[in-house]
């Protein structure tokens, strides 16, 4: 740490290496060859439903847990024979993990008992580390008397404190109410840009790992299933299951008729459309398919509206409407599909909610859907 | 007036429990050897015959060289086996703990018997020291009991993060574990204590030569005009139960309080 290389070096070289990570109880597979690259710098999410390993695989990055096969390294060191308490890392936990015997001062500089520096030293650390998560003049509370946002506060200081080269974060912010999840969410994305240090963040909530993560993996049942950026990753999820875990996405039957450069299919509902090959995450084959879309990309047309000049338009009846204020959320019955789909719509001054029963048009952009080859799930 | 039948049974009860209790002061204090009302004067000879009564001295001298023994022992027998138990995952852990807890209910007739047989088929002479492998044998249940609720309420993640932060597993156990089943380890050496200082059946086969309290007590009350001294001594023994409580108990709750743990239970 005594030189740090130009931002865009540092967030080109890999700092955590997985290759074939596995962990297994007995037979049980927690973490399945799991082979990834973590970037030095960058906010990495492992995003998936309870039981996915993403817990695993962060403990085991940490040193908790030993892998039962491949190999991690961190900073181009295999950590095999590293234990947790000589790894890089340093941990947020779930519960925070405040020992409530000692005050806020004395958890935070907890990491730096072994540091050789002198005790006037050490308090300034403790004091900067202090005012950077906003708990300037805390140090001397006791850590019990805290509440639930300022125990994370100094959780984060804590684990900061020692300068880690990541710094892994186990669900930080679950215990949390709405309010004080949404603010500690974006202090977060803040407080990571400013130290620069790579965060890990374990998550089950798509939303959390959608507004703060760099890069997001998606784990079900120990695989990484997805590994993109958020945009690419709610664009263009690669199976349904991914699409259905990040946000709400309609599907309707298809057949692909024809594959190339331009896919021809047949969709139920919208009919004989195109789309680029580009839109088929997976590998592209004739044959029955699926299509998706997010509920956003289509649009309710009223009366009079003039067709979009790219894009198509279908006919369906208004099922169900929910109005939001800023928003209205439309189940609409294409015609010939049993399954209504959803689409959400920014409320204008001047244009009424559409009522239930009325039939309509809705129009699309060729770029919104999503083809799915994969066998029906 | 409802509640009333349930008044008049509490202060039945306390009376049962206490009046017995109330009477060793009072016959302590009491000018004369026979145990009986009316009393007929106020005395302190038999605290100042307790000083001269080198046998009584040299029992007392032994019961807490046994009780501090078994304190000791049988906590630390305690915390390992409750550390073992919330941490660690092992085959046979249920037979295991079942068997180390099955002293709480078999007789201590049974233990002290085959004790004995044992000790003497090994050729080993009676003294203290078999009196406190006796007796650190049917205190450790009850530690374990104790500190396994201590110990079980320690969040895991606290270990880990002290480890995460460059401890040792052995400075996380000093730093962050023991301060905070400190409580639980004061409430097990002050059980443990008691059980051993008031333990008869096994004193009694175990002791050998070298009698303990108890054991020295029953003893005297062969002798009629030993008795107030017997009660003297009693006075004493629970004027020191109540002190030691009450300091224990004040240790518990302020440890509890800094912990900012919520209180429950506890001896007083």
């Amino acid at each position: 740490m005594t030189s740090s290389p130009a931002p865009a070096a540092r967030l080109a070289r890999p700092l955590i290496e997985l290759r074939e990570v596995e962990k297994y109880y007995g037979d049980y597979y927690a973490l399945r060859k799991i082979t990834t690259d973590i970037r030095e710098g960058e906010f990495f999410s492992l995003l998936g439903p309870s039981g996915c390993g993403k817990t695993t695989l962060l403990r085991c990055i940490a040193g908790f847990e030993e892998i039962s096969g491949g190999h991690l390294s961190i900073d181009g060191k295999d950590m095999e024979d590293v234990p947790a308490n000589k790894r890089p890392t340093n941990m947020v936990f779930q519960s925070y993990a405040i020992f409530p015997h000692l005050t806020v001062e004395e958890n935070v500089g907890f990491g730096l008992r072994r540091d050789p520096s002198s005790k006037e030293d050490k308090a300034r650390r403790v004091a900067e580390a202090l005012e950077m998560v906003g708990l300037k003049g805390f140090g001397k509370r006791a850590a019990h008397a805290l509440s639930g946002g300022q125990r994370q506060r100094v959780a984060l200081a804590r684990a900061l404190i020692l300068k880690p080269r990541v710094l892994l974060l186990d669900e930080p912010l679950s215990a949390l109410d709405k309010k004080m999840r949404e603010q500690m969410q974006s202090e977060l994305r803040k407080l990571q840009r400013q130290v620069g240090i790579t965060f890990i963040l374990v998550t089950h909530d798509q939303e959390e790992a959608l507004i703060m993560s760099d890069r997001i993996a998606v784990m079900f049942e120990g695989e990484i299933a997805q590994l993109d950026s958020p945009e690419r990753l709610y664009r263009r999820p690669i199976s349904r299951k991914v699409a259905e875990f990040i946000g709400i996405m309609n599907f309707l039957p298809a057949r692909v008729l024809s594959t190339g450069p331009q896919i021809a299919l047949d969709v139920a509902g919208l009919g004989q459309i195109a789309i680029d090959a580009e839109q088929c995450p997976g590998t592209p084959r004739t044959g029955d398919a699926s299509v998706g879309f997010r509920p956003e990309t289509m649009t309710v047309l009223y009366e009079g509206d003039p067709e979009p000049s790219r894009g198509k338009v279908a006919q369906g009846t208004v099922e169900e409407v929910v109005y939001f204020g800023d928003m209205s959320y439309y189940e609409v019955r294409l015609e010939g599909v049993e399954k209504p789909v959803q689409i959400s719509m920014r409320n204008v001054v001047g244009r009424p909610v559409l009522l239930r029963g009325s039939r309509t048009r809705i129009a699309w952009e060729a770029g919104a859907l999503v083809l799915f080859c994969e066998p029906k799930a | 007036m409802r509640g009333r039948g349930f008044q008049i049974y509490a202060i039945c009860y306390l009376i049962f429990l206490y009046a017995p209790i109330a009477l060793l002061p009072i016959f302590a204090f009491n000018n004369s050897t026979v145990i009986s009302f009316p009393l007929s004067g106020f005395t302190t000879q038999w605290f100042s015959q307790l000083w001269t009564d080198t046998s009584l001295l040299l029992a007392v001298k032994h019961s807490l060289i046994v009780a501090v023994s078994v304190s000791i022992l049988a906590t630390c027998f305690g915390v390992f086996a409750a550390r073992a138990t919330t941490r660690y995952a092992f085959p046979m852990k249920q037979g295991l703990m079942g068997m180390i807890m099955l002293p709480l209910v078999l007789p201590d007739i049974i233990i002290a018997v085959s004790l004995l047989v044992v000790l003497m088929q090994m050729g080993a002479s009676l003294s203290i020291l078999t009196v406190i492998l006796g007796h650190t044998l049917i205190a450790t249940p009850f530690t374990i009991a104790i500190l396994n609720s201590a110990f079980q309420s320690l969040d895991k993640s606290l270990e880990e993060a002290a480890i995460d932060l460059g401890e040792t597993p052995a400075s996380t156990f000093r730093l962050i574990i023991l301060p905070l089943v400190m409580p639980g380890i004061i409430s097990s050496l002050l059980i443990a204590f008691s059980i051993s200082l008031d333990e008869y059946i096994i004193a009694a086969f175990l002791s050998g030569t070298e009698a303990t309290l108890p054991v020295y007590i029953f003893a005297q009350f062969r002798f009629p005009n030993k008795v107030p001294v017997i009660m003297a001594l009693g006075t004493i023994l629970v004027c020191l139960s109540i002190t030691l409580l009450t300091i224990a108990e004040y240790f518990r709750r302020r440890g509890i309080a800094k912990a900012g743990g919520k209180d429950t239970g506890g001896f007083l």
